[in-house]
């Protein structure tokens, strides 16, 4: 019972909060249910599998995205590599990026 | 180590055309909306047999009738269907579908109401529709490789796990089938933009770029321009799309485009429900990004299996062509797991990868072209819309 529950929690810790897909990224994708402002994710890159450490500073619903760096008003955001879009809010590192604060140079 | 699928076989129907269907309809298909009574008063009459209500037909003209025709006609051409009775109001009309289902060589009836009324029409065709399902059901299976299969593709309800894991899923799918025979199939005009630069260069030639960036400006030029009021912010990315956290349509497009894989390309570009010709591989879809709209115009083009990547949970089905549906979001897959045939939640943990999840995939298509039923299919989903391009006369 002991090893089954040390296993999971090893397998708890392993498991990421956050994923992003290219290195040159500047906002990642919460992947878990329910996390929780002050969370050190263990963020993980898809592209090379490597991983960092970054804390949450809000409660983040799965699938919305992190600021990875500070992100100011005007400054583009970086997903799959790509321009997805100007902020037009502020983010700080960890920080809420969702359509209050980014939106398309398109329209 | 990855699994060979290159010999890998399925039980399934060879039409008289040759073409492979995994399902073995008996349809009886209005030609237009008011026909759908006499059409469903069949199908309760003959079991076996299934009746697909539209709403059009009526004074359409143009390229939006010749739209109407390929889409009734390639429904019912589709190799998933083994017999056809046609009701039309009309004998002209009537004859033009039933003359396009023949060239298939199935075997198709038409009947029509004028000078007939319902219950004469009900009955001559309903004694057409039980010759066809005694004959139909004695139709046997046989083995078929599974890259003789037409797969399509459409994803919906997406979120930022779609790009993370069903749709790479898809796209991982083609990767490793296209090359060996298979014919694939994407579209969603709408949803390539904000990645249309990356698109047009996974063409496959210069012919086919232009054609993919001509019918993409036409989409901007023809629709946007003309009927957007502020922007299209309030339906792409869709309600449900911002909910799962998407914000941009560049976002959103970026994710779509993960159907297609890392080494797929296209060969050409279709007109809505134009039935691909040039050979096994991708082909581009000129299509609208609503889910059922975009199904069905694959099914009239001829594709027998839709592979569908779901992230908040999109339920669509057709009726002649079974969805496998594929999610990666664990929300959804506790709130509506009734609704999702690969489960690739693991993509997400780190516990699964891509080319996995991939194999899965192809495991499910061919379980699914032996007989499984899809989710949608067990849960009666038979969304059959038609795209209709301007107003009637």
């Amino acid at each position: 019972m002991l090893e089954v529950q040390a296993r999971g929690v090893a397998q708890m810790a392993t498991r990421p909060h956050l994923l992003v897909h290219h290195k040159g990224d500047n906002v990642g994708v919460v992947v878990v249910e329910g996390l929780t402002a002050g969370t050190e994710m263990l963020a993980v890159c898809t592209e090379d599998d490597s991983d960092f450490r970054i804390t949450a500073k809000a409660d983040i619903p799965i699938g919305h995205k992190v600021a990875l760096t500070a992100l100011r008003a005007g400054e583009t955001v970086i997903k799959y590599g790509e321009d997805i879009g100007k902020m037009v809010g502020d983010a700080e590192t960890g920080g809420h990026v969702h359509t209050h604060n980014l939106k398309t140079k398109r329209w | 180590m990855a699994l060979d699928f290159t010999n890998a076989t399925v039980r399934a129907w060879r039409r008289e055309n040759g073409r492979v269907g995994v399902r073995n309809h008996v349809l009886i298909l209005p030609v237009d909306d008011i026909s759908n009574a006499a059409c469903e008063a069949v199908a309760n009459n003959v079991k076996g047999t299934m009746a697909i209500p539209h709403a059009y037909g009526r004074l359409q003209f143009g390229e939006d009738l010749e739209l109407h025709f390929r889409t009734i006609i390639g429904t019912g051409a589709n190799p998933n269907v083994a017999a056809v009775v046609v009701i039309g109001i009309e004998p002209e009309w009537t004859r033009t579908v039933v003359e396009g289902i023949a060239r298939t060589g199935k075997p198709v009836e038409g009947f029509w109401i004028e000078q007939n009324g319902d219950f004469e029409t009900i009955r001559r065709a309903s004694w057409k529709a039980k010759e066809f399902v005694h004959w139909a059901s004695e139709l046997q299976k046989e083995d078929v490789p599974l890259t003789d299969l037409w797969v399509s593709t459409k994803c919906g309800e997406s979120d930022t796990t779609t790009g993370l894991s069903s749709c790479p899923t898809v796209g991982n799918m083609y990767d490793k089938l296209l090359p060996h025979g298979l014919y694939g199939v994407f579209g969603e005009t709408s949803e390539i933009t904000g990645a249309e630069h990356i698109c047009v260069k996974r063409a496959a030639s210069p012919e086919a770029a232009e054609k993919f960036m001509k019918t993409w400006q036409a989409y901007q030029d023809e629709v946007i321009e003309p009927f957007k009021t502020s922007d299209l912010s309030d339906s792409q990315p869709t309600k449900g799309n911002i909910l799962g956290g998407l914000t941009t349509i560049e976002e959103k497009a970026l994710g779509n485009l993960e159907k297609i894989g890392r080494s797929s390309s296209y060969i050409d570009v279709l007109e809505p429900a134009e039935a691909p010709a040039k050979g096994p591989g991708l082909y581009f879809m000129d299509t609208s990004s609503a889910a059922a709209e975009c199904v069905t115009l694959m099914a009239a083009a001829g594709y027998v299996i839709h592979t569908f990547p779901t992230g908040q949970g999109n339920v669509v089905g057709n009726p002649i062509v079974p969805v496998i549906k594929i999610s990666g979001n664990p929300r959804t897959l506790r709130t509506m797991s009734e609704h999702i045939d690969v489960d690739v939640t693991g993509v997400l943990t780190r516990e699964m990868t891509i080319e996995q999840a991939g194999d899965a995939l192809i495991e499910m298509i061919r379980r699914t072209a032996n007989g499984r039923f899809t989710a949608a299919e067990a849960l009666g989903h038979r969304e059959f819309s038609m795209t209709k391009l301007y107003r009637s006369a």
